[in-house]
C-alpha cells in the first residue's frame, strides 16, 4: 500500500513549494497538505514545514489544536522539521520579546547580531539569505548522496542553539557556527530549505521519503 | 567558504509567455517560462525571477498559472514581480507557489503597504524592488517604468523600506537598464551600505565582468540580469565559473 506522508499546515505561510517537492520524490505516496491531527497520526511520515514569526507560528500551532500531533509524531515516525520547523522544536525564542515554544529539546532560538563583517567590506545581512555550504558533522541516512559542504538554501534571521550539542547533525558558517540540521533517533530538522534547494535539497527529501527506522 | 552571492535570470512575461525573445538552440519553445525557467534550473541559477509585464487585467491571471507550473518542477526560489498592488495579489502569488514577491510602484504610493504584508506574510517573502535615476548628486526613485519623478531619495527610500520589514532590495538603475554599459555601482554600493538586508543588483549588465563588478565595487549580495542569459550569450554556469575565477564564491 502507497504510504502516506502529511505537510502540517498551519496557516504560515505557502506549502505548495514543500509538497511539490516531496511529491516529486516520493513515487506513489499520498501526499496531503493537512491539518486534521488524525490525518497526522495515521501517516507515515510528517513533515513539517513553516515561516514566518515564532509567535505567529505558536498562535498558529495552537490554533490549529496541532501540539499534541506535532509533538506525537516528532516522537514516534519519520518526522521532518524545515526552517521554523525546526526552530520552534526547542524551548524559546528570543523572537517577538520572547515567544514559548513546543520544548521538545532544551534550546534557544537566537537572531544573528549583524556585527559580523562579509567580504564585501559590509556587514553580512540579515536574513541569511541564499546558498551556504553545510557541513556534516554525523553520518545519518538523510546525507545519503549529498557531499559534505553541499551548498543548500537558507532564508533565516534566528538560528537555534541546542543546549545538547549531540543533537547537531549540521553546522553552517554565517558570521558564526550555527546549527543547520538536528537529527534524533526517527526526527531530522532542518534550517534550510530542502525544497529550495535544487538537486541537493531533492536528494535529501529523497532520503527521507525512504529512510527506514 | 561562505555565503554565494546569487545570480538571478530575470524573464518579463506578458500574457503567460516569455518575452525579449529567449534564445537557446535547444529550446523547444523559447515562449514558455516552464521551459526557460527549467532551462535555467538546469544551467544553475540561484533563483529566478518573473516579472509580469502583462497590461491588461484579463491576462493578469495567467502569471497566476505561470507560477503554479514552475513551482511544480523547478525546485529553487521564485520571485514575482509587476502589478501587486494588494495583499491578495501577495496572497495568490504565494500560494501559487512563488517565494518571493516583488511590490514596486505599490510601495511609493502607499508605503504602509509594505508594513501590512511584511506583518502578514513575513519579511522573508517580500522584495521592495525599487527604480532609481541619478539627479544631481543623488538618487531619485522613479515610477511608470522610469518615466515618472517622484523626489524620493532612492537611498533613504531603501533604508525606510527596510524599517517596514522588507526583506531585499531588488535595486534597478534606470540610467543603465538597456544600456549593457554595466550595473551603477555607485547607486549599489550607497544603498547596500544604508541597509542591514540583501540587495539585488540590477540594470545594465552586457558582459560578466559586470556581474563581477556589481559584487566587488557594488557591494550587491545578488545580481540580476536578463538578456546576457535570453540570449545564451552566456550561460548562467559560465558566468559563475568566471566570478568564481575573481574570487567570488558562487555555487557551482
Amino acid at each position: 500500500m502507497a504510504q502516506k506522508i502529511a505537510v502540517i499546515d498551519y496557516g504560515m505561510g505557502n506549502l505548495r513549494s514543500v509538497s511539490k517537492a516531496v511529491e516529486h520524490v516520493a513515487g506513489d505516496a499520498e501526499v496531503r497538505v493537512t491539518d486534521d491531527p488524525t490525518f497526522i497520526a495515521a501517516a507515515d511520515r510528517v513533515v513539517f514545514p513553516g515561516q514566518g514569526a515564532a509567535r505567529d507560528c505558536m498562535a498558529a500551532i495552537s490554533e490549529h489544536h496541532l501540539n499534541r500531533a506535532i509533538l506525537r509524531a516528532a516522537e514516534s515516525k519519520p518526522f521532518l522539521g524545515i526552517c521554523m520547523g525546526l526552530q520552534v522544536l526547542m524551548g524559546y525564542s528570543y523572537e517577538n520579546n520572547g515567544t514559548e515554544l513546543l520544548g521538545l529539546f532544551d534550546g534557544r532560538v537566537k537572531r544573528f547580531d549583524g556585527l559580523a563583517m562579509g567580504d564585501s567590506g559590509l556587514p553580512l545581512k540579515i536574513p541569511h539569505m541564499g546558498w551556504s555550504p553545510v557541513h556534516q558533522v554525523t553520518t545519518h541516512p538523510l546525507w545519503q548522496g549529498i557531499d559534505d559542504r553541499s551548498r543548500f538554501y537558507f532564508v533565516h534571521s534566528y538560528r537555534v542553539v541546542p543546549e545538547d550539542i549531540s543533537l547537531i547533525a549540521a553546522t553552517t558558517d554565517y558570521g558564526v557556527r550555527f546549527t543547520a540540521a538536528i537529527a534524533r533517533d526517527n526526527l531530522f530538522a532542518t534550517q534550510f530549505h530542502p525544497e529550495k534547494s535544487a538537486d541537493v535539497g531533492l536528494q535529501l527529501l529523497s532520503n527521507f521519503v525512504n529512510w527506514a527506522i | 567558504m561562505g555565503l554565494a552571492k546569487r545570480i538571478i535570470p530575470c524573464l518579463d512575461v506578458d500574457a503567460g509567455r516569455v518575452v525579449k525573445g529567449v534564445k537557446f538552440v535547444d529550446i523547444r519553445d523559447a515562449g514558455d517560462p516552464v521551459e526557460v525557467a527549467r532551462r535555467y534550473n538546469d544551467e544553475g541559477a540561484d533563483e529566478i525571477t518573473f516579472l509580469d509585464i502583462t497590461a491588461t487585467a484579463d491576462d493578469r491571471e495567467t502569471i497566476v498559472h505561470v507560477v503554479e507550473e514552475v513551482a511544480s518542477e523547478v525546485f529553487i526560489p521564485l520571485t514575482v514581480g509587476g502589478g501587486i498592488r494588494k495583499a491578495e495579489d501577495v496572497l495568490r502569488m504565494l500560494n501559487a507557489g512563488a517565494d518571493k514577491v516583488a511590490i514596486n510602484s505599490a510601495a511609493v504610493f502607499n508605503p504602509s503597504f509594505v508594513k501590512e504584508v511584511t506583518d502578514r506574510f513575513g519579511s522573508q517573502c517580500i522584495v521592495v524592488a525599487i527604480d532609481a535615476k541619478r539627479v544631481g548628486d543623488h538618487w531619485e526613485i522613479f515610477t511608470h517604468g522610469g518615466r515618472k519623478p517622484t523626489g524620493i531619495d532612492a537611498v533613504e527610500w531603501a533604508r525606510k523600506m527596510a524599517d517596514f520589514g522588507a526583506g531585499e532590495i531588488l535595486l534597478t538603475s534606470m540610467d543603465r537598464d538597456g544600456t549593457k554599459i554595466g550595473f551603477d555601482n555607485n547607486l549599489t554600493r550607497a544603498v547596500a551600505a544604508a541597509v542591514p538586508i540583501p540587495v539585488i543588483a540590477s540594470g545594465g549588465v552586457g558582459e560578466l565582468q559586470h556581474l563581477v563588478d556589481g559584487v566587488k565595487l557594488g557591494g550587491a549580495d545578488a545580481v540580476l540580469a536578463a538578456s546576457i542569459f535570453h540570449f545564451a550569450e552566456h550561460s548562467i554556469g559560465e558566468a559563475k565559473r568566471f566570478m568564481a575565477d575573481q574570487g567570488i564564491e558562487v555555487r557551482l
